[in-house]
């Protein structure tokens, strides 16, 4: 679990988080939505600690990432995966070279167990014929799917995702939005995913924080989404045609049973 | 207050290179990895500059040496004035200075836009986000690469320089092959050619932590990366021919 405690950021002068408040939950889905420019990759970058923030706390477990040594935050970041927007894949490793590159880098495994293991995760994305191909040469969702088996090889015990649906088509990401939630149940681990792609918000939001302006507006699940009376929240999710359909569907559903 | 904000600039830039070269200088996290790209950036760095090197010095050897005789050989000089004026350019100025001024293009900007577009994509964030020192994982192996490698590209400079003088004797026919040969033994001293090393050891430095400092801070996009490649090459000349003045007189 982790814990978010008055988490406060100024950039010079300028706030842009501004006491932010909010639990994200061990085996569920956490996501972190709001507008472009609201403070989301900020909030995420200050949880993993590319960030320092200006004040507050971020507990892991109960230890607080932002007074831990150097050291510290070394051992802690073990204990994390990230997958980034871009997918920050090593352009010059190839697919099955970048998975196998934490266990290279920080596990005692002998050659063949780190190979069995990064082909292990590839399997899981179902990326296991792309293993001597490089990240130039397969498409943004595979690289993305890549990046999650980079994040899961060393079976981190939390998982952060800054967009990872951004620049793919709505039936990719449902694959990757599928894809993150089989593995936070699987492996059990916490897992953050900063998004503004509402078919996420309905399909995975199991714990929901909505961020308007560096501030916390709202947090919820996706059920109370649609009903929700946040206006701030309802202009950015009703800002699609498409759930404004729904929404109007479920109202007109709800009269008529109400009639009968 | 304008210089006063430069001067700001510069001992800013100065302070954040001085901590970059910090963290990069630190026992490495994995040495077997630390191995695998110092040989790597040997390779990349050094070895696939060697060709450069070998054709650029062996025309300005061939060059200086037909200036010489053209331009400053009389009746009234020695017949080995060429060879040993073209001797001696190579090796006190050309195989170190100006052939680390041409590094300094082609490797600086070569590290800045690798590791700017490393920055920019987030491969380095997701080095410190996996508990990587990137600095030391990417930097150092480029710094001593570099520092390994160089000495090796000055013997070749030097020795393709003289190559190339020769060929104008045999080839062109400017000077007989005895009197080249006479002027490259004349007052021979070989502190000349340690002190050639010595200086392309700190060059080899300058151009590969300069370079790593503007690559690995950029901020933005590709147009960034771009000014980053420019001003390390910049830099890395500017620092190469200001340190030449100084290391020439301490070491003459």
């Amino acid at each position: 679990m982790i814990e978010v405690k008055n988490l406060t950021k100024n950039f010079d002068d300028k706030a842009v988080l501004c006491c932010i408040n909010a639990t994200f939950e061990t085996g569920r889905t956490n996501l972190i939505i709001g507008q472009s420019g609201s403070g989301k990759t900020v909030l995420m970058k200050n949880l993993v600690g590319l960030l320092e923030p200006t004040s507050g706390e971020v507990l892991y477990d109960g230890r607080d990432f932002v007074k831990m040594t150097k050291r510290e935050k070394v051992a802690m970041r073990r204990e994390m995966g990230m997958i980034f927007q871009s997918g920050a894949l090593f352009d010059s490793l190839s697919v099955l070279e970048n998975v196998e590159y934490p266990l290279d880098m920080f596990s005692s495994m002998n050659y063949r167990d780190r190979v069995k293991r990064a082909r292990e995760c590839l399997a899981r994305v179902n990326l296991l014929d792309a293993e001597k191909k490089f990240p130039g040469e397969i498409s943004g969702g595979m690289q993305k799917r890549v990046a999650i088996a980079r994040a899961i090889v060393l079976n981190p015990k939390y998982l952060f995702c800054d967009e990872p649906n951004s620049g793919l088509d709505p039936k990719t990401s449902l694959v990757i939005d599928k894809l993150l939630s089989d593995i936070t149940k699987e492996y059990n681990i916490t897992t953050i995913i900063n998004t503004h792609d509402m078919n996420s918000v309905m399909e995975i939001g199991e714990n929901i924080l909505f961020i308007y302006k560096g501030r916390k507006e709202w947090q919820g699940n996706k059920d109370e989404v649609m009903d929700a009376t946040n206006q701030k929240l309802n202009d950015l999710v009703f800002a699609s045609d498409l759930f404004k359909k729904v929404k109007e569907a479920e109202q007109e559903d709800a009269a008529a049973n109400g009639r009968a | 207050m304008f210089i006063a904000n430069i001067l700001k600039n510069y001992l800013t830039t100065f302070g954040t290179y001085v901590l970059l070269m910090g963290r990069s200088f630190a026992r490495p996290d994995r040495f077997r990895m630390f191995g695998k790209r110092y040989i790597k950036e040997m390779a990349q760095l050094g070895v696939d500059s060697i060709g450069i090197v070998l054709l650029i010095s062996f025309f300005i050897g061939a060059v200086i040496c037909i200036q010489m005789k053209v331009n400053i050989e009389s009746p009234w000089m020695p017949h080995w004035t060429a060879g040993y004026t073209t001797r001696e350019i190579m090796l006190l100025e050309f195989s170190s200075s100006i052939m680390c001024l041409i590094l300094a293009g082609k490797v600086g900007s070569n590290i800045a836009s690798e590791l700017g577009t490393m920055r920019v994509t987030q491969q380095i964030d997701a080095l410190d986000i996996m508990g990587v020192n990137s600095a030391n994982y990417l930097i150092l192996p480029k710094i001593l690469g570099l520092v390994t490698i160089m000495p090796f590209l000055v013997i070749f400079s030097s020795t393709m320089g003289i190559i190339g003088a020769y060929a104008t004797s045999y080839i062109g026919h400017l000077m007989s092959p005895d009197d080249l040969t006479a002027g490259m033994h004349h007052s021979f001293n070989e502190w000349f050619v340690y002190m050639s090393i010595i200086k392309s050891l700190f060059f080899a430095f300058i151009i590969a932590s300069v370079s790593s400092f503007y690559g690995y801070t950029v901020e933005g996009g590709s147009v960034e990366v771009g000014e980053a490649s420019t001003k390390s090459v910049v830099s890395s000349s500017v620092l190469i021919l200001f340190s030449d003045v100084f290391l020439t007189q301490l070491l003459s």
